[in-house]
């Protein structure tokens, strides 16, 4: 998949955004709030029209057929009128699979999720961690090439987020789904990314590319000290260079 | 209850009323909404009309309704429609526009058409609203067809009130509004059960 230069007219939200992400790769998107890190994933799911540049999936362009990314929005966004199995299978459902089939692709998964025993319940009777993991089997049953994460641990509390975190990043091991995730934790984009790109302020530039060395899993142990100072530079980075002048 | 009504001779021959008009006027109301919530424009081009709709007086409205339209069904659907319309449509318009955006956005991203957003997202955020509009109108439909009655029918509660009142006998205007009370109270605790049914995942406990 490749991702080339990509811009937003009115705001100018993002000015000149090239990035691309290879199969089985996980890349973040770090940038300060409001740098137009959702924005690009509202491109990517055809929420948004680009007026500049190309965005390409599998050497084609991107168009409304081509629909080559699941999406996970920031909050969980479950149905609470749907209980968590019918949450689950919505992705599928909606793409046109019938009910008991889209459960049939469901079930089998639930035990990796933690979520076996509470596929009848409603959502707003599960934790958030909970919640999240439902959220994120939804998005990857629906076996699209590429999973966008939009900070799918930024509304847990922090204990839930680190439990979340090692949790994901466990999973994400044993099934390598390329993935995209827009973040502003330097600290989960280090543990749990291949590669990392920073956006400046609006309007958004990519302002320095990093690839995370160090084998896996990282999470769990002591962090490393080249970890520790790929997250000081990151941390500089963003601090310093962004466009920032408080 | 109805039934009492009747073994009370009271003659009520129009007993369906209440269902016959609510009926209509939360179909269109239904209806009406779907259509405004794909068309922006034509609801702000309408929305003044339904509000004009809700200003004009009860009183001066009935008997001209009954002047024009007769003594029979008719007149009486039309003022409960006119009365119990408007709070059905508010209802279930803003319902359908606090849908969260997140839901709306994440079915997008599935390729979701507007219509199957709308069956999906829209339609099932908008239960709740339209049940709080149904326990406002249905208050309100009781309260309006007996008016309606009250200006001019051939028989009913109203008339039983009117007719009361003229022969002196504040006990039988008591027990029509009894009666009216009543009917009124069933038909709340019927939507209620509804809701109850209809809305069940808003009364799961909270979680673990």
């Amino acid at each position: 998949m490749q991702n080339v230069g990509v811009t937003l007219g009115d705001t100018a939200v993002l000015d000149d955004i090239s990035m691309r992400v290879s199969e089985g790769e996980f890349v973040s998107i770090l940038g300060p709030s409001g740098a137009g890190k959702s924005t690009i994933f509202r491109l990517l799911t055809g929420a948004l029209e680009h007026d500049r540049g190309t965005i390409t999936c599998n050497g084609r362009p991107l168009d409304q057929s081509a629909q080559g990314f699941a999406f996970m929005p920031q909050r969980d966004a479950l149905m609470p009128w749907r209980r968590i199995l019918d949450n689950l299978t919505l992705g599928l459902e909606v793409q046109g699979m019938a009910r008991k089939n889209a459960r049939a692709r469901v079930m089998p998964l639930l035990a990796d999720f933690g979520l076996i025993g509470f596929e009848q319940h409603y959502p707003a009777q599960l934790s958030g961690g909970m919640r999240q993991r439902a959220a994120l089997l939804r998005t990857i049953v629906q076996a699209r090439p590429v999973q966008l994460l939009d900070e799918p641990f930024g509304a847990l509390d922090a204990l839930t987020r680190t439990q979340m975190q090692k949790w994901f990043e466990n999973r994400w091991q044993a099934a390598r789904w390329t993935t995209l995730l827009v973040t502003h934790d330097v600290r989960e984009a280090v543990a749990l990314s291949d590669r990392i790109y920073i956006l400046s302020r609006r309007p958004a530039r990519v302002i320095a590319e990093v690839n995370v060395p160090g084998a896996r899993p990282r999470l769990g142990q002591p962090t490393t000290a080249e970890a520790h100072a790929l997250e000081a530079h990151l941390f500089d980075i963003l601090l310093n260079q962004t466009g920032d002048d408080l | 209850m109805i039934r009492f009504v009747k073994q009370a001779h009271w003659r009520i021959r129009q007993s369906r009323w209440p269902r016959a008009k609510r009926a209509l006027s939360l179909t269109v109301a239904f209806v009406l909404s779907i259509v405004l919530d794909f068309m922006p424009r034509v609801r702000r081009a309408l929305f003044p009309i339904f509000v004009v709709s809700q200003t004009l007086p009860l009183v001066a409205i009935a008997p001209l309704v009954v002047l024009w339209f007769g003594f029979d069904l008719t007149p009486k659907v039309l003022l409960v429609a006119l009365v119990t319309f408007f709070p059905m449509l508010v209802a279930l318009v803003d319902g359908y526009a606090s849908t969260d955006p997140e839901i709306e956005d994440l079915l997008r991203s599935l390729g979701a058409s507007r219509r199957v957003v709308f069956r999906r997202a829209r339609l099932p955020t908008a239960m709740p609203y339209f049940f709080a509009g149904l326990r406002i109108s249905i208050t309100y439909a009781v309260v309006a067809a007996i008016f309606a009655e009250y200006v001019g029918a051939r028989a009913g509660l109203g008339i039983v009130i009117l007719n009361a009142k003229n022969s002196f006998r504040p006990d039988l205007v008591l027990a029509a509004v009894v009666i009216s009370s009543a009917l009124t109270l069933v038909l709340f605790a019927i939507t209620a059960l509804l809701q109850r049914v209809v809305l069940r995942w808003r009364d799961v406990a909270d979680g673990p």
